[in-house]
């Protein structure tokens, strides 16, 4: 068993490994530690040390500028009350948590809140369910299936902005496909994206349209790492198609499922543009996240609200960085196990 | 490097510091959307060699070979520079210029939506006229309203627009409604009660949650008598429960609640709608609908004209490190808004024009201008009323009451009395 889970293993942490050079970085470290001190005469080591340095500059240099130094502003932003003009010429008063305590006691906190939750939830079960049932279909080849395959990828090709966009055409009251389609099977028009029921589930249906590519290509890829002798010992067995999927696929696709997961939270969670075109986070903020919540308090008014809008950003990024840490703990476990 | 990583304990502990590294960083990932508020860098602006002056303009839809963008290229080479030209989208207008000034990089002439000329004045990033050396005598007063905070003025109207009722002469003699009859919201009412039992929608307008939403509704919140001072007052329930019993009722399609002035002019000019609220703008777009229309004053409720928003841009010169720039920055002002260009403009862009003397030659040259001159000259500033930078603050309550309404999330009296607590806590009581 651990034979085979430490490909998939590596598979599962590639996409994250790839961000960080720390083992790269790590591994010239302790020798040059160990021969390091009092070595002036040794050009050697120090040459050495700096070439690690170097080597480790870019992409320091890239984490500091495009992710600590923006993070660090935008925390700065929150903790401050900002008025345009303060926001200009510098000087805004320095009031802790105030932003945050307003953000929280806003009538629109508990429903963006709520809101966020059921997106993400609903989202990534559907997306994942739909995409794991696509990758199980498509590991049994048949004629046409990497077309239709590659056909399946055009959610994900398309500018979100084009797809959501035409998603709303689809859904509008009078004119849009949707309706004209219920009509003919004799049923009501449905205000998908004006009535107050509606417009959430509206957005979810097409964010989960969005999410199933992204679902479908990493699940069909760990799927393609599970050795084939596996099934077939399985079937020998007298394992039914039911039981190789339980036993076999499923705990094998685990460490690839976990970080399908959390990379899909995270992509859901800050899903903006698909919401903010379709319904503007409205009718009255009935179809509300947290992160067009942000946006419509730092640019989406006449009178921007910096302040507000950061800290409301800041609360989706404490909600990615407990998901996080909730998936290390998995996976600290699964390699305990 | 580790191709066993489960396998042997002594390397767990990097690994899982390797982890929690890479946890972080994506979570950090999600501030990229978060953090373009704090950082974006504004583009490139004034720090330029001084023979190059940057304007920005809320035109996207203009090219470069249009008559906007030529004038703008012939008022800097009479001004003896060149001119290098932005166009935004003008709900991004406000926050870029604000970047732009944080980082000292603001445009040499800045044109921008008249409510938010308040807001800029008050971030203290725009020069008041007499800096500026503006010549406002010619500008009607009202609408000058929208330039004035705290008791300066600051730029120029390029031009005015506002609203009127659009309506569909051929749907109105099949329902055989009459549009001379149409002056106050009871006839209306019956107006659009007659086209529906044709079969045919009666009116659209644009609901949508911005301030495009609160600037369609103001004509029937005013027109009703209403104060945006207090917005939950009777006035103010009358006009509300106005457009949400034409939703309710199926005078108005629901899709209202998601149309901006764009789509629901793209319904009105579809031919089955028999009045749509639009601006001035839409007149061009008019003659091509392929049907007689024509165009009325919004009634107010008890008769007469409603009062309209006034709609439009100001050119602004905001301020500079280099004051020596106004002066060339003076002369492309002077230039785009002279009374000959401005003509010129406010037909390119379908506005009456901010001066008498060039209003009347508009109407002299196209008499069909003459109901929009009038809606101007009898139209409001959004921010007058003394609500300058109050104004932002209460017109999003405004629009989440009229959302909340038609969508029948809460009733028009409970939409309105919660907007108008939230909007007194958010402009400190007033």
């Amino acid at each position: 068993m651990t034979s085979t889970r430490s490909p998939l293993n590596r598979l599962a942490q590639a996409p994250a490994g790839v961000e960080l050079s720390t083992p790269a970085a790590g591994s010239p470290g302790p020798p040059a530690r160990g021969r390091g001190g009092r070595s002036g005469r040794r050009r050697k080591p120090g040459a050495s040390q700096l070439a690690a340095w170097a080597f480790l500059a870019p992409v320091t240099a890239y984490l500091l500028l495009f992710y600590a130094y923006p993070l660090y502003r935008n925390v700065d932003l929150s903790v401050r009350d900002y008025t345009v003009y303060s926001f200009v010429h510098g000087g805004a008063p320095f009031t802790g948590l105030a932003n945050y305590r307003s953000i929280v006691a806003d009538p629109t906190f508990a429903p963006a809140l709520i809101h966020t939750l059921v997106f993400t939830a609903l989202s990534l079960a559907f997306q994942f369910a739909i995409g794991l049932a696509l990758a199980v279909f498509f590991t049994q080849h048949f004629r046409l299936s990497s077309l239709l395959r590659a056909l399946f990828l055009v959610p994900w090709l398309l500018p979100l902005i084009v797809s959501a966009s035409t998603w709303s055409w689809m859904l509008d009251s009078n004119s849009g496909i949707v309706n004209a389609a219920l009509h003919t099977l004799g049923i009501g028009p449905v205000n998908w994206l004006t009535s107050p029921s509606w417009s959430l589930p509206s957005v979810i249906i097409a964010n989960i349209w969005i999410g199933v590519p992204f679902n479908l290509v990493l699940l069909y890829s760990g799927l393609q790492a599970i050795p084939h002798e596996l099934h077939e010992a399985a079937a020998l067995d007298g394992a039914g198609p039911w039981q190789r999927f339980r036993r076999i696929t499923w705990p094998l696709l685990r460490p690839v499922s976990a970080i399908t997961l959390l990379l899909g939270l995270v992509y859901t969670l800050k899903v903006f543009d698909i919401i903010w075109v379709m319904t503007k986070g409205g009718p009255a903020g009935a179809s509300t996240t947290f992160s067009t919540w942000s946006y419509q308090l730092g640019f989406g008014n006449l009178l921007p609200q910096f302040g507000l809008g950061a800290a409301a950003g800041n609360l989706l990024v404490v909600m990615a960085l407990i998901a996080g840490l909730i998936y290390i703990r998995v996976q600290r476990t699964q390699a305990e196990s | 490097m580790n191709n066993h990583p489960s396998a042997a304990p002594a390397t767990r502990r990097p690994i899982s510091a390797r982890r929690a590294a890479a946890a972080i960083t994506v979570a950090l990932a999600v501030t990229a959307g978060a953090a373009a508020c704090s950082t974006s860098s504004g583009s490139s602006g004034s720090g330029a060699s001084s023979g190059t002056y940057t304007i920005w303009d809320p035109y996207p839809q203009f090219e470069d070979s249009s008559a906007w963008v030529q004038l703008l290229d012939k008022c800097g080479s009479s001004a003896g520079v060149k001119v290098k030209r932005t166009a935004y989208d003008t709900t991004d207008l406000t926050s870029k210029a604000l970047l732009a000034a944080q980082q000292g990089v603001s445009p040499d002439v800045l044109i921008v939506d008249n409510p938010v000329v308040s807001t800029l004045a008050s971030a203290g990033i725009l020069t008041d006229t007499s800096t500026s050396h503006l010549d406002t005598s010619a500008v009607e007063p009202n609408l000058m309203g929208a330039g004035e905070y705290q008791g300066k003025t600051y730029g120029l109207p390029i031009g005015a627009n506002t609203l009127a009722l659009y309506y569909n002469k051929n749907i109105l003699k099949a329902a055989d409604v009459d549009p001379a009859s149409i002056t106050d919201w009871a006839t209306l009412t019956a107006a659009l009660a007659k086209v529906k039992a044709i079969g045919k929608t009666g009116i659209t307008f644009s609901a949508i949650g911005t301030e495009e939403g609160s600037f369609q509704f103001e004509p029937w919140f005013w027109g009703a008598g209403a104060n945006l001072t207090k917005l939950d007052s009777s006035q103010a329930q009358a006009a509300l429960s106005l457009w949400t019993g034409w939703v309710k009722d199926g005078y108005a399609p629901n899709s209202v609640l998601n149309d901006t002035q764009t789509t629901s002019w793209q319904e009105f000019a579809a031919g089955k709608t028999a009045f749509g609220e639009n601006g001035t703008w839409q007149l061009s777009n008019a003659d091509k609908a392929g049907f007689p229309y024509g165009i009325i004053d919004i009634p107010a409720r008890n008769g007469g004209a409603a009062p309209v928003p006034t709609g439009g841009e100001f050119v602004t010169v905001p301020m500079q490190g280099d004051t020596a720039r106004y002066t060339t920055s003076e002369k492309l002002v002077a230039c785009l808004t002279d009374a000959e260009n401005a003509f010129t403009t406010d037909n390119t862009l379908s506005y009456v024009a901010a001066s008498k003397s060039v209003q009347s030659k508009q109407v002299t040259a196209d008499a069909a201008l003459g109901v929009w001159v009038q809606a101007v000259q009898s139209g409001k500033a959004r921010t007058g009323d003394d609500l300058g930078t109050n104004y932002p603050k209460i017109s999003q309550q405004l629009w989440t009451a009229v959302q909340a309404s038609l969508s029948g999330s809460s009733g028009a009296q409970a939409a309105l009395s919660s907007a108008q607590n939230a909007a007194s806590s958010a402009t400190g009581g007033k």
